[in-house]
C-alpha cells in the first residue's frame, strides 16, 4: 500500500505586525487509501490550518514556507490555481465545521450539492444534476431527499444540513475526504449518526479520511491512527490503541485525562494546566514544556524529534536534571537520524516527540 | 391587527417546522422563499405599500393613462378654443403659455423622467455592483486601486460637471454616429457615471464580510472558481442593500435630473421632462401657477414614494427589524 496523501515537513506561517506566527512547524503525514487518520490536539494547534493547507485554501497573509503536500504522488504546494480547482471537490473533498455556516443562506441545498457537481462536470444538464443531487442526499441518510432538496438551509436541522455538505463533499467520489471537526456542532445522537455514515463511507468508497477533531471520542470510535498535535508540531503519532492505553507523550496523556468517560469517577477530570503558547513566540525547546510535570532542562533548550518508542524501557533512564544544560542533550537524537524509514511514512508505528518517552511506558 | 399578526407568527413556525412545507414555493420571492421575512416585514410596512401604490399608480398614469389625455401622442398639440387657463373639467392640469395640455405633458414629461431615473438606477447599480465585487473580494492593491477609482467619482462636484459635459453637446462617435449628450440617453450615461459610487461602497463592504463566511470557504473546498463564487454565492447574498441602494438612487436620481433640467442643462426641450416643465414656467409662476405645481408635485411625490419604498425595504432586511417584528 502506497500513501494516497502525504504532508512531508510542512511549515505554514501567518505574517503578522511582529515575527510571524508559525502556525504550522514540521508536520509529517501519511494517508493510504481506505484509512482513517485523526488529527487532534487543542484549538490553535494547527490542526485545521493543517487541513486546509492540504487543500490549498490557505488565505494571505497565511502562507506555506516550507515542506511539501502530495497527492498521488503529485506535488500540491505552488500548484496553479486552476489546476488546483481540478483537484479541489473532485480529489480532495473537505467537510466543515459548522454547517450551520457553511451552507450558502440563500440558495436551495439542493442546487448547492448540483453545483458541486456541475463544477466539475459543465456538461451534466441542470436537471440531471438536480437529480443526481438528490440520490446524493438520500446515500448520506436525509430523509425525504425530493423535498429537502428544495429547502434553504435554515430550514434544515444541524445534523441534516452536515450531511448536505458530506453531500457535496461526495459529489464527485473523492479519494480523500479531510474533515474538519465534522460533529463539534452536533448533538450527541447525531454525532454518531454522521459517524457512523463516514465510517460506511470509508467501507464502501475506500475513502481516505483525515479526520481533524479536539474530541477524542470520536477518535477512537472512527480512526485508525492518531497524530496528536500541539502547537504546530506533531508530539505523538501511532495506533488508536497505542495512543489511548500506551501514550508516551505528557500532553497526550493530559489530554486523556481531561477527557470524561462514562463510569469514571465525579471530579476525576484533570485539565491540562496553562494555555496554549502564542505561535508568534513559542517556547524554546520543547513546547509543552511550560505546561508538562515531567521537563527536564534538555526540554527547554532542545526540540525533541518525533521517533519510534521503543517497546521495552531502556536499562538506563537519560540523565535527570543535573549538570550544565548540554550535557542533557538525550542520547537517542544521534541515533535517529540513521534510524529505518520504514515504508517511506505508512504507518510508522508508535511515534512521541519526548526525551522522556521512555519514562512513560 | 393581533390576531392577524399572531396568525402569521403561527404560520411562519409551521413553516420551520416543515422545510417540504416552506419550501414550496419556486424563488425566492415565493412566501416559502428565504426572503419570506422581508417580503412580510415589508408588506407590514404601511408607507412603504402606499409609496408602492403610488409609484405603480404614477408608472400606469404615465405610460397607460396618458392616451386617454387630452393630448395622447402630440405632446405639442395646442387648443384653438382654449386659451391659457386654469384647471378645468376639459384640461384637469390647465393649459400652458402655448395652450398645450399641461396633463399631458406632465404625464409625458413622467415618461421621460421615470425612463431615466430606472435606467440610472440600473446602469449605475451594475457599475456598482461590478466594481465594488471585485474590490471586496481580492482585496489588496486591486481594492486599493478601484476604491480610490470610486471616490473619484463620488468627489466629482454633480452640478458642474454635468453642466460642462451636456454643454458640450453633441459628440462625434465616429461609426456609431453623432451622439447627444442632452438626450435622455446621454443624462441617463452621465448620470450613472456619477451614481454607481454609493453602490460599489455598499457591495465591497458587504462583499469584505461575505468573503470571510465559511461557505465561501466551501464553495471553494468545492472546487468553484472565484466567478463562480462571486457570481453565485457573494452577490445573492448582498442582494438586500442593492436593492435597497438601487432603490435610493432612483429617487436621487429624478431629483438631480429635475435640478439638472431646472437649470437647463438636462434633458432638452420640446422633450418633455418634469425638470424642464418646472424651468419653463417658473417665471411666470405668479400668473400661472398650475404650471409650475403639477410638475413640482408630481417629482415631489414621486421621490417621496421611492424613498418610502427605500424605506420599508432597508428595514425588512435588516435582520435585527425582522427579529423585533417576527
Amino acid at each position: 500500500m502506497t500513501a494516497l496523501l502525504e504532508i512531508d515537513d510542512l511549515h505554514v506561517e501567518f505574517a503578522g505586525a511582529g515575527a510571524p506566527a508559525r502556525v504550522v512547524d514540521g508536520v509529517s503525514l501519511s494517508l493510504a487509501a481506505g484509512e482513517t487518520v485523526a488529527v487532534v490536539g487543542e484549538s490553535g494547534s494547527g490542526k485545521t490550518v493543517t487541513a486546509l493547507a492540504v487543500m490549498g485554501l490557505i488565505d494571505p497573509p497565511g502562507r506555506i514556507v516550507g515542506g511539501d503536500v502530495r497527492f498521488d504522488g503529485r506535488s500540491l504546494v505552488g500548484l496553479a490555481d486552476r489546476e488546483y480547482r481540478e483537484l479541489r471537490g473532485r480529489e480532495l473533498a473537505m467537510v466543515f465545521q459548522d454547517p450551520m455556516t457553511s451552507l450558502n443562506p440563500v440558495q436551495r441545498v439542493g442546487d448547492q450539492v448540483a453545483e458541486a457537481i456541475t463544477v466539475h462536470q459543465p456538461d451534466v444538464a441542470v436537471g440531471a444534476a438536480g437529480l443526481r443531487a438528490i440520490e446524493l442526499l438520500e446515500s448520506v441518510g436525509v430523509a425525504d431527499p425530493v423535498g429537502r432538496s428544495g429547502a434553504y438551509p435554515h430550514q434544515l436541522s444541524g445534523g441534516i444540513r452536515q450531511r448536505v455538505m458530506l453531500a457535496m463533499a461526495l459529489a464527485n467520489r473523492p479519494r480523500v475526504l479531510i474533515a474538519d471537526e465534522p460533529t463539534t456542532a452536533l448533538d450527541v445522537t447525531t454525532q454518531a449518526q454522521i459517524l457512523e455514515l463516514l465510517a460506511n463511507l470509508r467501507r464502501e468508497v475506500g475513502l481516505a479520511l483525515l479526520l481533524v477533531t479536539h474530541d477524542l471520542g470520536v477518535v477512537a470510535g472512527l480512526a485508525d491512527r492518531v497524530a496528536v498535535m500541539y502547537a504546530g508540531r506533531i508530539v505523538e503519532e501511532g495506533s488508536v490503541d497505542d495512543i489511548f492505553s500506551a501514550s508516551r507523550h505528557p500532553y497526550t496523556r493530559a489530554l486523556l485525562a481531561a477527557t470524561p468517560r462514562i463510569g469514571s469517577k465525579r471530579g476525576s477530570l484533570v485539565p491540562v494546566p496553562g494555555v496554549p503558547p502564542n505561535p508568534a513566540a513559542l517556547p524554546h525547546g520543547c513546547r509543552f514544556h511550560p505546561r508538562c510535570a515531567l521537563a527536564i532542562d534538555a526540554c527547554r533548550i532542545e526540540v525533541p524529534e518525533l521517533e519510534p518508542v521503543r517497546s521495552v524501557p531502556p536499562a538506563s533512564v537519560p540523565a535527570r536534571a543535573s549538570g550544565p544544560a548540554p550535557a542533557a542533550v538525550p542520547p537517542r537524537t544521534a541515533s535517529s537520524e540513521t534510524a529505518p524509514d520504514p515504508d517511506h511514512g505508512l504507518d510508522p508505528g508508535h511515534r512521541s516527540a519526548c526525551f522522556r518517552a521512555d519514562d512513560l511506558s | 391587527m393581533s390576531s392577524r399578526i399572531g396568525d402569521e407568527a403561527a404560520r411562519a413556525r409551521a413553516g420551520a417546522l416543515d422545510p417540504v412545507l416552506a419550501a414550496g414555493g419556486d424563488d425566492l420571492w415565493s412566501a416559502g422563499g428565504r426572503w419570506r421575512p422581508a417580503v412580510r416585514s415589508f408588506r407590514r410596512h404601511r408607507p412603504a405599500m402606499i409609496g408602492l401604490g403610488f409609484l405603480v399608480f404614477m408608472v400606469f398614469a404615465c405610460f397607460v393613462l396618458v392616451r386617454f389625455a387630452p393630448s395622447p401622442t402630440d405632446l405639442h398639440l395646442t387648443d384653438p378654443h382654449a386659451t391659457t387657463s386654469g384647471p378645468s373639467w376639459s384640461h384637469w392640469f390647465g393649459t400652458d403659455l402655448a395652450t398645450r395640455d399641461v396633463l399631458s405633458r406632465v404625464l409625458h414629461g413622467g415618461q421621460i423622467s421615470l425612463q431615466v431615473a430606472l435606467g440610472i438606477a440600473v446602469l449605475s447599480t451594475l457599475i456598482g455592483v461590478v466594481i465594488g465585487a471585485l474590490a471586496g473580494f481580492y482585496g489588496g492593491w486591486s481594492d486599493s486601486l478601484l476604491m480610490r477609482f470610486t471616490d473619484l467619482w463620488i468627489a466629482l462636484p454633480a452640478i458642474p460637471f454635468l453642466a460642462v459635459a451636456v454643454s458640450i453637446g453633441t459628440v462625434d462617435l465616429g461609426p456609431f454616429g453623432d451622439f447627444d449628450l442632452g438626450s435622455p440617453l446621454g443624462i441617463t450615461l452621465l448620470l450613472s457615471m456619477l451614481l454607481w459610487g454609493s453602490i460599489a461602497r455598499v457591495v465591497r463592504g458587504a462583499t469584505l464580510a461575505l468573503r470571510e463566511r465559511e461557505f465561501v470557504d466551501a464553495a471553494r473546498a468545492v472546487g468553484a472558481s472565484n466567478t463562480r463564487i462571486i457570481v453565485r454565492h457573494v452577490l445573492p447574498n448582498c442582494a438586500g442593500p442593492i436593492i435597497v441602494n438601487a432603490t435610493l438612487v432612483v429617487a436621487e436620481a429624478i431629483l438631480i435630473e429635475s435640478t439638472l433640467s431646472f437649470l437647463g442643462f438636462g434633458i432638452q426641450p420640446p422633450t418633455p421632462s418634469w425638470g424642464n416643465l418646472l424651468d419653463d414656467s417658473i417665471s411666470t409662476v405668479e400668473q400661472y401657477w398650475w404650471l409650475t405645481v403639477f410638475p413640482g408635485l408630481a417629482i415631489f411625490l414621486t421621490v417621496l414614494a421611492v424613498n418610502f419604498v427605500g424605506d420599508g425595504l432597508r428595514d425588512a432586511f435588516d435582520p435585527r427589524r425582522q427579529q423585533v417584528r417576527a
